[in-house]
């Protein structure tokens, strides 16, 4: 390995760790059965967290089968967005809830 | 579905017709924490059933998730009586919509494989539809508690919300 490769393999590296520490989390509350805000943004990579406020069960469910989270009374959920795209996501619980999240590369 | 249908404004007509039945033109607190109470505990009974009977995984699905949802609701309505030092006071429409769950119970009852799914799950269509109604027309506009009427509007949106779940599981059934 020449030192230049040396190199690029450091900087790929060092790129690689700086991108996944800019990891954001993006909150959405669930209160009184109403994802709130309605629709956030995140990158690839990125978290999405679901705060559950109700004393009911609910879901994130994408409707595009992607991802399916299940919110548990009073607790909070996570998942990590891995494909861009726009996402409309729905209780499936309470179907008459629902959410988009839009993910850019 | 005619048959459904008149049953489900049958049911809307007792609701509606028992409150005013009773003299006073809308329904009290104590009464209406009643009826939120047994229409709830209803749909409990209704769920028990079919997770006795029922064999389809989606409909125990769907029955489990009635008997969680009602229970916590129940639960904190139980709690909101309790601090508001109300006594739910038993009525014409709570024993109106006993007896017509006991009478579908019966009927149910009778019934097994996909025969009981598809007639369980259309009941639950239509009496979340009479429910809907009742909360909408009647009990939140007479609710005068503010934390009762916002309990009974997060009920609205629960039983809403259980229509259009119940309206999917009886869109796979077919």
């Amino acid at each position: 390995m020449t030192p230049r490769r040396i190199c690029l393999a450091a900087v790929a590296l060092f790129g690689l760790i700086s991108v996944s520490a800019q990891a954001a989390t993006i909150q959405v509350t669930i209160d009184n059965l109403v994802f709130v805000p309605a629709e956030v943004t995140a990158k690839v990579g990125d978290t999405v967290e679901w705060v559950n406020k109700d004393i009911l069960a609910h879901t994130a469910t994408a409707m595009n089968g992607d991802w399916n989270v299940v919110i548990a009374p009073k607790q909070t959920a996570r998942l990590v967005v891995k494909k861009p795209g726009n996402v409309d996501y729905f209780c499936k619980y309470h179907p008459n809830m629902k959410g988009r999240v839009v993910v850019t590369p | 579905m005619l048959v459904r249908l008149s049953a489900a404004i049958a049911a809307i007509c007792l609701l509606t017709g028992a409150a005013y039945a009773q003299g006073a033109a809308k329904p009290t607190d104590p009464q209406i924490a009643h009826i939120a109470y047994t229409a709830g505990q209803l749909d409990i009974e209704a769920a028990k059933q079919a997770l006795k009977i029922s064999k389809n995984k989606e409909v125990k699905a769907f029955a489990s998730d009635m008997v969680r949802d009602h229970t916590a609701v129940n639960k904190q309505a139980l709690a909101l009586v309790k601090k508001l030092k109300v006594t739910p006071e038993d009525n014409d429409t709570s024993r109106s919509l006993t007896k017509q769950a006991d009478a579908k119970r019966a009927e149910l009852n009778k019934l097994k494989g996909r025969a009981f799914d598809k007639a369980y799950v259309d009941n639950e269509v239509a009496y979340h539809k009479t429910v809907d109604s009742a909360l909408e027309s009647t009990l939140i506009p007479s609710a005068n508690n503010a934390e009762l009427k916002s309990l009974l509007q997060t009920g609205l949106k629960i039983f809403q919300g259980h229509e259009q779940h119940a309206e999917h599981v009886a869109s796979e059934l077919k």
